[in-house]
């Protein structure tokens, strides 16, 4: 058995492997589902009912994207260098918690700025917050060697341990009344909500902005250019003079910034204030995430709302039907197992001999 | 202070905690070294300890024996084992990502498997779980239940049978040179998955003894990051055994005194910053042994035939 590469990759196969991915992963999670023993057909419609089928639905499902969004590009951008950041959950973690930190309103955090400064402040504190945590991962993987998979995974714990000893010392709301949740950010950093009375807001353009800026990048630019051939060989990308360390390192960096810049949009955005389940896994779904999209940074959009919606639709879901809502995750990591065997056939061709 | 650290070395019921808390990472330590001797990176293991010690103790709470739970432990870990070994060997994929979608399958399946069961629980549901073993007599192993005694005994056998064995050589070589070890007339697709479903098998009683013998219950979370803290100790290890039940001890002796120092400071210091250490220790290990570690040679190297 051995793997025939299929030369270059036709149009057609790009596009046909996603979508049979997709098919397997509902065949596979259909069984998931005939084992709760509910009605498959029923389950799926609720599931795309609650995640697509309303104008609530849409505005909950872009809600959840936004994070999403961000933390799939921060693993889209790395995972382009061969530079695995594991870590967008804890740098999210971070940025929430810096950007409360930078504009948090009680407790004598916040800094008394003109409030285009002190938001300029705190995109910064969060931007500057996730991209600190990949420091040491980026370090140890160049001077030393260390597999930065484990150092990002580990520092995930230790960052969630660090905020949860800030909702409960320095940064607690003391009108929260014993909750472990933090100040509050001050209420003109909030960010304007795009359509009224649904939770949508401009975080939603900034991620599509950002994307667009990472696709403009990877694609047009020296640096892009660098980042991709760091990514396809790095001895190679080495030989022919391109800064390898220097590269993965500023990849680390822009990766981790951009995971911290999605805890401050989710706070500025949504929650107000951080608390320690302010996200269900954004960080670790964003790596399925971006893998779906081929790590392409426009395709992250797309895979983004495709996956809060199905997050969001199998919440819906599972007050009718008695399919538990651990069901999104099992469709996402299938969605993920699926994928990658999919983009391998569009490439190879497996000969039984 | 040091007093209390003097009674706490002095203290049976420490070292019994050590042994204890280093139990699961044996097993797991002794999984990620097999897979990772072979030549590949498991990053399943966190999921596939979620996994056995789900079904491990499904099976007993079904009614089955305790040790026939370890074995369905052992069996799940081998299933999600041979798919992560079909998806990194044959077909070559990304040792990374796969095994990162292995742990997501595993523990997500896991999950949604626990409420398909337990649709209205609040509270786990209990079992009981392995005895502790008083009828041996001995200060510290009494206090331990034959799953220890087992991790216990894994270490010299994984270690003969890696270093005296012809099985053993066929897995280092590889795991070292697969071109080579195809020119001795080896299967190398059917050595590593073969390795990696042993591996695995390991991963999932690591998980199965916290259900089974630990604790008493599957709860969200138990596993919680052990997994990966695994992967962490072999490369703190070198990629040998004993150095393995070493590093797994030392740092269970960590854990244990952290726990205990939590208790004895009152509060002075957050427990956070407790909790913390673990994680902090296995980085600082990582980076410490980075320099000098001699990684299997083929490590995280598909090996597709004919290509070089």
């Amino acid at each position: 058995m051995r793997l025939e590469a299929r030369g270059a990759l036709s149009p057609a196969m790009a596009i046909v492997a996603p979508f049979a991915a997709v098919v397997v992963t509902l065949a596979v999670a259909a069984l998931f589902v005939a084992w709760a023993g509910a009605p498959v057909g029923r389950t799926y419609a609720l599931i795309f009912e609650g995640g697509f089928g309303s104008r609530f639905a849409w505005s909950e499902t872009l809600t959840r994207a936004t994070p999403l969004m961000l933390t799939g590009l921060a693993a889209a951008i790395a995972f382009r260098a061969h530079l695995y950041n594991i870590g967008a959950e804890g740098q999210l973690y971070l940025g929430a918690l810096a950007a409360v930190a930078a504009g948090g309103l009680h407790g004598g955090t916040g800094f008394d700025l003109p409030t285009p400064l002190l938001f300029a402040a705190m995109v910064a504190a969060a931007a500057l917050a996730g991209a600190l945590l990949m420091v040491l991962p980026a370090v140890a993987k160049t001077r030393f060697g260390v597999d930065e998979v484990v150092t990002t995974l580990l520092l995930n714990f230790i960052v969630l341990l660090f905020v949860s000893m800030m909702l409960d010392g320095p940064m607690k709301d003391p009108t929260a009344m014993g909750w472990p949740q933090s100040v509050a950010l001050k209420e003109e950093l909030e960010l304007p909500k795009l359509v009224e009375r649904t939770r949508v807001h401009a975080g939603l353009l900034v991620a599509i902005v950002l994307a667009a800026l990472a696709w403009a990048v990877l694609r047009l630019t020296t640096f892009g250019f660098e980042v991709r051939a760091v990514g396809a060989n790095a001895r190679a990308a080495r030989f022919a003079g391109v800064p390898v360390t220097r590269t993965l390192v500023l990849v680390a960096l822009a990766s981790g910034a951009i995971a911290g810049l999605a805890g401050a949009i989710e706070v500025a955005g949504r929650t107000g204030y951080v608390t320690l389940d302010m996200s269900p896994g954004y960080g670790y779904t964003g790596i399925v995430i971006a893998m779906l999209a081929g790590l392409n940074p426009l395709g992250v959009v797309a895979a983004a709302v495709f996956i809060a919606g199905v997050m969001v639709g199998a919440d819906s879901m599972s007050r009718a039907v008695a399919v538990p809502t651990y069901i999104a995750d099992v469709i996402v990591s299938v969605a993920l197992l699926a994928m990658l065997v999919a983009t391998l056939a569009a490439r190879y061709r497996l000969r039984l001999r | 202070m040091l007093d209390a650290l003097v009674a706490m070395l002095a203290n049976a019921d420490f070292w019994a905690a050590v042994l204890r808390i280093a139990t699961p990472l044996v097993f797991g330590t002794l999984g990620v070294l097999l897979c990772e001797r072979a030549g590949v990176l498991n990053l399943g293991i966190e999921g596939i300890m979620v996994a056995g010690a789900f079904t491990g103790w499904l099976a007993v709470h079904a009614g089955a024996g305790l040790w026939t739970g370890v074995a369905v432990a052992a069996g799940t870990g081998a299933v999600f084992g041979l798919l992560h070994g079909v998806l990194t060997v044959p077909l070559a994929l990304s040792q990374h990502v796969a095994g990162l979608g292995i742990t997501l399958f595993a523990s997500s399946v896991a999950y949604y498997a626990y409420r398909v069961s337990f649709p209205n629980v609040t509270t786990p549901p209990t079992i009981q779980p392995f005895a502790d073993m008083h009828g041996l007599g001995l200060p510290v192993l009494a206090a331990q239940t034959p799953l220890t005694l087992l991790a216990l005994a894994l270490v010299p056998l994984v270690a003969w049978i890696l270093a005296r064995t012809p099985l053993g050589l066929a897995v280092r070589m590889v795991g070292e040179n697969p071109a080579a070890a195809e020119g001795q007339g080896l299967d190398v697709i059917a050595v590593r998955v073969g390795a990696i479903v042993a591996g695995s098998a390991l991963m999932g009683v690591a998980g199965a003894f916290l259900t089974l013998s630990a604790f008493n219950a599957f709860f969200f979370n138990l596993i919680n990051g052990r997994g990966w803290i695994c992967v962490a100790l072999v490369v703190f290890a070198g990629w040998r055994p004993g150095k393995a039940l070493a590093g797994a001890l030392l740092f269970a002796f960590f854990d244990a005194m952290q726990l205990r120092l939590q208790q004895a400071d009152a509060g002075a210091v957050p427990y956070q910053a407790w909790l913390m250490l673990p994680y902090v220790l296995s980085i600082l290990a990582l980076v410490a042994v980075a320099r000098r570690a001699s990684y299997p040679q083929a490590l995280m190297k598909p090996w597709r035939r004919g290509e070089r």
